[in-house]
């Protein structure tokens, strides 16, 4: 995965000679030790400053919204899983865009990182299959695997499923994987067990909403938390606003959440607000045998009527 | 939920004022007194019964301040909190007042202020860079002309015991933000640890009395105790890596730097979380909103951001920052120019790290004041 930069940069140089593309979407190396700033090139110079590797978490399907130039964009499976709900739901335009697929093996979680070592984290080295991070007085050296971000570690489809060029062969997709098993742990507790734990996982939320707006699924021009006629939901940190916020963001996103891990990965204080995402994306796949963002031809679940649904709720 | 961001409790505000006067008592002179660490469990037992402690402490996987209980202890080893101490003076969500709109009450519609305690409180082991943040967020909420009681009363009911920051993280650049790891400024008491123990020594005279009620009486000269800690603090200097230039952004014309080549490139990335204005200790802007539940409601006030695009939203809809560069500009155009021009003292940062540490994906202001500093130097080079 570390040596796609060059073909990303050639692919991108021949882009804006072809006059193919206005722009391209990718990423830049951050100022610390794993993160990488998304960034857009405007000319071939721009492209040197592009990188690739294990710190490119963000989905950058975000960036698509609404705009109107040619736009070139790099994309692990799940960008491109959210750029096909992107073009489903008429945010931007099939032929406006030409994706640089990444096959890829999942991002580092720079907290899991971090809380690993007895310090500040100041240098990560990576390799194919290691990571070795130092600090003022440690140096410890990571397998790959055990240290992906949560949501990389169960994926199901690291490489692209639409896309213009690759940049190199597809990875071999992870078999034998449970999903689900988080989500099952939670709905086999009582109902006081879950409250409890919605208490707990939420209690730090310091509603910035970095989840919602990391997510490339909530690009409505206001969202139901900042509508003021009518109020729906409080402003200030009371607990039941902030659950009314996660909640109905969960299934604002049902049906079309690829579990891309990007709000997670944005929260500043690290909450796993992916359990309630992934509790509909687990119902999605149980009732209707439905994968968010594999296929231009289909509209998600939910956005959709059939008179002869099977389900007799809905008659 | 963090104490700090629920300081609204009901309770006698005169008899804190009271306790209040007591405190300010003028006192002679500086008293520097060294303790061990059983010494420190006595003396923080005897502030418990004076003052309501509110310390950093280990929550999950972060360090956060909170009112100390009866038998809890500050966890002072951790690197700084994640969320700064400006909420325990200037809380996210503070009710202001309450109402009725129940007509057959007397009182309906009008607003009553809600009681909160001000009784004396200390926090123990915030870093200098927050307390330094105290007393520039204080050019906001109490001037000549406009006095926030709010943030007054609480302020004033507070005695600040900073602890010396012996290790800055790689982020921290408080040294080039007119503040440092062992800076006295808007401290009541440095607390320097040693070897053994700890130094404390105190800065005003609410520190002095902290002192008195701690009974912490191991007094050692200020010559002695400066030998002690000089060299901490020149190591502790040393190891601040980050350095940042703002000396040119006084000189250089406002409007040179809104209109510089760079901001798109910044604002690029930008999410408009506001994170960054969120665990700043010097963001000091709010929005008050009414809360009725059925007759009964609350008025409040809740932290906001400029980062948002609710917060320049005009009723007639037209909104004067709608675009996301006019948001990222103004966070710091106003941190790093508008401020410097308006009050000559410096920038409105005092380089705690907060915001380049939060930022989800990596803005960081240390990048930014560089390129406002010579924004002639600047092509569109934001990202290299
Ligand atoms: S939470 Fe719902 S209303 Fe808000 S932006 Fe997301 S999809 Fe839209
Ligand atoms: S990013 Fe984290 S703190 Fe911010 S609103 Fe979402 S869960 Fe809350
Ligand atoms: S934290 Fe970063 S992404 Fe969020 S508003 Fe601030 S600069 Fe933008
Ligand atoms: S702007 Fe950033 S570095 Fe400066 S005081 Fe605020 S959070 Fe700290």
């Amino acid at each position: 995965m570390l040596g796609y930069i060059d073909k990303i940069r050639e692919i991108g140089e021949r882009l804006f000679t072809d006059g193919k593309v206005d722009v391209v979407i990718g990423f830049a190396k951050g100022s610390m030790p794993m993160m990488n700033e998304p960034m857009m090139a405007r000319s071939s110079g721009d492209l040197q400053k592009m990188v690739w590797d294990g710190n490119c978490g963000i989905n950058l399907a975000n960036y698509l919204t609404n705009r109107k130039e040619k736009i070139g964009i790099v994309a692990k499976g799940c960008d491109s899983r959210n750029i096909v709900t992107h073009i489903i739901e008429n945010k931007i335009k099939r032929d406006q865009l030409y994706i640089i697929g990444v096959p890829c093996k999942g991002m580092i979680d720079r907290r899991a990182i971090s809380k690993a070592v007895p310090g500040e984290v100041t240098e990560v080295i990576e390799t194919r299959d290691s990571i070795r991070v130092k600090g003022r007085d440690f140096d410890e050296t990571f397998d790959r695997g055990d240290v992906l971000q949560k949501n990389c570690a169960v994926c199901l489809h690291r490489n692209p499923v639409i896309y213009d060029e690759l940049v190199a062969d597809p990875v071999v997709e992870q078999t034998g994987i449970d999903r689900y098993e988080d989500v099952r742990k939670i709905d086999s507790l009582s109902t006081e067990e879950k409250w409890r734990f919605f208490d707990d996982l939420l209690s730090p939320c310091v509603r910035c909403y970095a989840c919602r707006n990391a997510c490339p699924l909530c690009y409505c021009p206001t969202c139901f938390v900042d509508e003021s006629k009518p109020q729906w939901v409080g402003k200030g940190i009371d607990d039941i606003d902030i659950k009314t916020f996660h909640f109905l963001r969960a299934y604002h996103c049902a049906g079309r959440c690829t579990d891309c891990g990007s709000c997670e990965r944005s929260c500043p204080v690290g909450i796993n607000m992916r359990v309630l995402t992934k509790k509909l994306e687990m119902d999605c796949k149980d009732l209707f045998d439905w994968e968010a963002g594999l296929t231009l031809d289909k509209r998600p679940p939910l956005d959709t009527y059939r008179p002869d649904d099977p389900n007799n709720f809905i008659k | 939920m963090t104490d700090a961001r629920h300081a609204v409790r009901k309770t006698g505000r005169h008899q804190a004022k009271a306790n209040r006067q007591l405190l300010y008592k003028r006192v002679e002179s500086m008293k520097v007194v060294k303790i061990d660490k059983k010494k420190w469990d006595q003396g923080l037992a005897a502030l418990k019964g004076v003052y309501r402690i509110f310390s950093p402490v280990k929550m999950k996987d972060a360090f956060e301040f909170k009112a100390l209980e009866e038998n809890e202890n500050p966890d002072l080893g951790g690197l700084n909190t994640r969320l700064s101490a400006k909420g325990l003076i200037y809380p996210q969500t503070e009710a202001m007042f309450t109402y009725t709109l129940d007509e057959s009450r007397e009182d309906h519609h009008i607003m009553s202020p809600v009681e909160t305690d001000y009784s004396p409180r200390a926090v123990i082991g915030l870093r200098p860079c927050d307390a330094d943040a105290f007393l520039l967020v204080q050019r906001n909420f109490d001037t000549p002309q406009y006095k926030d009681p709010y943030w007054i009363d609480a302020y004033e009911a507070t005695t600040i015991v900073g602890l010396a920051c012996e290790n800055p993280c790689s982020t921290c650049f408080c040294t080039s933000a007119g503040s440092g790891p062992f800076n006295e400024t808007g401290l009541d008491v440095l607390m320097v640890e040693t070897k053994d123990g700890y130094i404390l020594k105190s800065v005003t005279p609410k520190g002095e009395s902290l002192i008195a009620a701690s009974g912490w009486n191991d007094e050692i000269s200020p010559e002695e105790a400066q030998k002690q800690i000089e060299p901490l603090k020149t190591a502790a200097e040393q190891k601040i890596s980050s350095v940042v230039e703002t000396d040119q952004l006084k000189n250089k014309d406002a409007m040179t730097i809104y209109n510089a080549p760079f901001w798109d490139d910044v604002a690029f990335a930008c999410i408009n979380c506001g994170t960054c204005t969120f665990v700043c200790p010097t963001c000091w802007c709010f929005d008050i909103q009414d809360e009725t539940h059925k007759t009964e409601g609350v008025r409040m006030r809740n932290w906001d951001s400029c980062m948002f695009p609710l917060f320049t939203l005009h009723g007639s809809g037209h909104n004067p920052r709608g675009e996301k560069v006019q948001r990222v500009r103004q966070r710091f155009m106003h941190k790093l120019k508008y401020y410097v021009d308006k009050y000559n003292d410096g920038i409105q940062c005092v380089g705690c790290g907060r915001c380049v540490r939060a930022c989800p994906v990596n803005i960081d202001i240390r990048k930014v004041c560089s390129l406002m500093n010579q924004p002639e130097n600047a092509t569109c080079a934001a990202q290299s």
